[in-house]
C-alpha cells in the first residue's frame, strides 16, 4: 500500500513516499529525511529522546505514524537556531551543564521549547521537574536540565519585554 | 509491526463503514495502538485515522447545563480547558497526573477510555493471556502480580485499567456517547466496561465498528467543583501508573456531607465507583472519622489476587487522603504537581 506524504520540516516542503503506512514519525526524519538529531531511545513512548514538535506542540515521535500527518509542520533540533544564533534553551542547556553524554538532549531540549509555550512563562521549578518528567537522562543530568528551563525562561520573558 | 491497510475517512459515518470490516482498528493519538502493535499484541488488519474528524474536536456546553467533549478532544487540551478547570477541577486534575506532557498532547478522550491494561503478560504476546485470546489463561496468576486487581477480578483476568482521567469521570457519574453501525447510544461509564467472569476476560461494551464519539459530563457534577480531588500513588513522583488512587468530590450544607462522590484507580478492570463509600458519607458530618468508615466500606470486597494484598491498605489511604483534600476544598490553581501525595499545599478556591 504505497502512500506519499508531504512534511514541512523546519520550514522546508518534504515530500515522502513510503511503501507501508507503517514508519512512525521518528523513523521518517532518521532514515528517510537524513535528521538524526532526533533521537531514538526506547521507540515506546517511554524516555522521550525523540520529542518534536508537530504543529507548535511536542509529541513523542516514536508513537506517531508519519502518514497520519500528512501536511503538518514539524520542527527539530535542527530547525531551532537561527543561523549561529542559538535558540534560548540551547543557550541554556550549554550555560548550565545541562548534559553530559548528549543522547537525551535533543530530547530534553525539544521538551522544553514544547513545554515553556504551554506554561506562558509561568513555571517554577517543581512544575518544571513535572513538565520535564517525559524525558528520561540516564547521565542523570537532570539537576542542569532544571536550571536551564528555568533560565531560558527567564531570559525568553526578558527577551520578549525589550 | 505487522503492516496493514490505512483509511482516513472525512466523515463519522465514513468512519464507522470502514471501522466495520473486521480486523479494523481506530487510530486516535497512537499512543497505545502503536505501542500494542510495536509489541506484536495488536495487530490490526487496517486502521481507521479519525484524527481529522472535526466533528470529534470540539468541547461544547450544552443548553442542560452538561459539558460535551468529543473524543478527539486531546489529554491536555482538555485539562487547560476553563470550563473543565472551573466546572470538573478533579478531572483536569486527573489528566495532568497522566503519562507525560509530550504523551498528553497526542493522547485523546476516546483513547483514554479505550486504553489497554499494563499488565505484563498481556504485554508479551508469547504469555498466557485471556485478553490475547479467552481460553488461553493467565500467566499473571502465578507470576509478577503485586500492581494488580483487588476488586472485581476474576482468575480469568486480574489486570486492572490503568487510566486515571477514567476515575473522575466514574465518580461524577460520565455517559459515553457511543455511534455505530447499528446506531447510536448513549450510555453511563460504569455500564460502559464489562468486569471480567469465570470466562470471560474484561473490557468495553464496544461492538466491532462501534466508535466513541463524545463524553458528556452531566451538570449536576458541577456542584462539586469547590471540593473536588484526584490523589495517585505511584512509584515515582511523575510519568508512572497508579498504584491506586482515588477522586473524591464532596457537597458540604450546613457542616454535613450533602453528597459525596468515590471512584477508585488501579483497582480493578474498570474505574471503580464506590457508591457503599458514597452512601456511608451521605449526612455525616466531614472528617476523619467518617472518612475512615467511607474508605473501610469501598475495600469491604477487596481480596488480593496475588502479592498485593497490600493495595487494600494503600487504597485506603490514599481514598481517605483524597477525602480530606476535597474537605480542604479545590485549591485556587492547580498544583504544581496534579495528583501527587507530594503536592504542596496552596489556597482553596
Ligand atoms: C509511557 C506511557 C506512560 C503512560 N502513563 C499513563 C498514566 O500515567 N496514566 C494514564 O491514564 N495513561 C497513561 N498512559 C496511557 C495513555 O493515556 C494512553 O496511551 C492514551 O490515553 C491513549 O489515547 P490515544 O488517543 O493515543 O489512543 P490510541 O492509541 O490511538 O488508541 C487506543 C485504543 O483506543 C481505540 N480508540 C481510540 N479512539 C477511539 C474512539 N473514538 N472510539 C473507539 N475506539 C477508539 C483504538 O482503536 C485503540 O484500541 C501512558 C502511556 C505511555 C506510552
Ligand atoms: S524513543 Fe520515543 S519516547 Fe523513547
Ligand atoms: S545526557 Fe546522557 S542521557 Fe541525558
Amino acid at each position: 500500500m504505497a502512500l506519499r506524504i508531504s512534511l514541512n520540516i523546519n520550514g522546508t516542503e518534504h515530500g515522502v513516499d513510503l511503501e507501508d503506512p507503517r514508519p512512525t514519525l521518528l523513523d521518517v526524519l532518521r532514515e528517510r529525511i537524513g535528521l538524526t538529531g532526533t533521537k531514538k531511545g526506547c521507540d515506546r513512548g517511554q524516555c522521550g529522546a525523540c520529542t518534536v514538535l508537530v504543529d507548535g506542540r511536542r509529541v513523542n515521535s516514536c508513537l506517531t505514524l508519519a502518514v497520519s500527518l500528512d501536511g503538518a509542520d514539524i520542527t527539530t533540533v535542527e530547525g531551532l537556531a537561527d543561523g549561529d544564533t542559538l535558540h534560548p534553551v540551547q543557550a541554556a542547556f550549554i550555560q548550565n551543564d545541562g548534559f553530559q553524554c548528549g543522547y537525551c538532549t535533543p530530547g530534553q531540549i525539544m521538551s522544553a521549547v514544547g513545554l515553556l509555550s504551554e506554561t506562558g512563562g509561568q513555571a517554577s521549578a517543581e512544575a518544571i521537574r513535572e513538565g520535564m518528567s517525559g524525558n528520561l537522562c540516564r547521565c542523570g543530568a537532570y539537576a542542569g536540565i532544571q536550571d536551564a528551563v528555568l533560565e531560558a525562561q527567564a531570559n525568553i520573558a526578558k527577551a520578549g519585554k525589550s | 509491526m505487522n503492516t496493514f491497510d490505512y483509511e482516513r475517512p472525512e466523515t463519522v459515518a465514513d468512519a464507522i463503514k470502514a471501522g466495520s470490516k473486521p480486523g479494523a482498528s481506530y487510530y486516535a493519538g497512537g499512543t497505545n495502538l502503536l505501542d500494542l502493535m510495536k509489541a506484536g499484541v495488536r495487530t490490526p488488519d487496517s486502521l481507521v485515522d479519525i484524527t481529522r474528524l472535526d466533528e470529534l474536536q470540539r468541547i461544547e456546553p450544552q443548553k442542560d447545563g452538561s459539558l460535551r467533549i468529543g473524543a478527539m478532544v486531546r489529554n491536555s487540551d482538555l485539562a487547560r480547558n476553563d470550563l473543565i478547570q472551573k466546572d470538573f477541577p478533579a478531572v483536569a486534575e486527573a489528566l495532568l497526573a497522566g503519562a507525560s506532557g509530550q504523551l498528553r498532547n497526542a493522547a485523546t478522550v476516546g483513547g483514554n477510555l479505550m486504553q489497554q491494561p499494563r499488565c505484563a503478560y498481556f504485554y508479551d504476546a508469547h504469555s498466557a493471556c485471556n485478553l490475547h485470546k479467552a481460553g488461553q489463561g493467565c500467566d499473571a496468576l502465578e507470576g509478577v502480580n503485586g500492581k494488580h486487581a483487588v476488586l472485581g477480578w476474576t482468575k480469568t483476568c486480574i489486570a486492572v485499567h490503568p487510566s486515571d482521567f477514567c476515575v473522575p469521570l466514574a465518580a461524577l457519574g460520565a455517559l459515553v456517547e457511543v455511534d455505530g453501525p447499528d446506531g447510536s447510544r448513549q450510555i453511563s461509564i460504569d455500564e460502559f466496561y464489562r468486569l471480567p467472569d469465570a470466562s470471560t476476560p474484561p473490557g468495553s461494551t464496544l461492538k466491532q465498528g462501534e466508535i466513541i464519539t463524545a463524553v458528556t459530563l452531566p451538570s449536576d457534577a458541577k456542584r462539586f467543583a469547590a471540593r473536588a480531588r484526584y490523589i495517585k500513588l505511584r512509584d515515582r513522583t511523575s510519568y508512572a501508573f497508579a498504584i491506586v488512587s482515588a477522586a473524591a468530590m464532596l457537597h458540604i450544607g450546613d457542616g454535613r456531607i450533602k453528597d459525596a462522590r468515590i471512584a477508585l484507580g488501579g483497582v480493578a478492570a474498570k474505574p471503580w465507583r464506590a457508591r457503599e463509600a458514597e452512601d456511608a458519607l451521605n449526612g455525616a458530618e466531614a472528617g476523619e472519622a467518617a472518612f475512615r468508615k467511607a474508605a473501610d466500606a469501598a475495600l469491604a470486597d477487596a481480596k488480593p489476587s496475588g502479592d498485593n494484598a497490600h493495595k487494600i491498605e494503600l487504597a485506603k489511604r490514599i481514598l481517605i487522603r483524597a477525602l480530606k483534600a476535597a474537605a480542604d476544598g479545590t485549591p485556587a490553581t492547580m498544583p504544581d504537581l496534579p495528583g501527587s501525595v507530594f503536592a504542596t499545599g496552596k489556597e482553596a478556591r
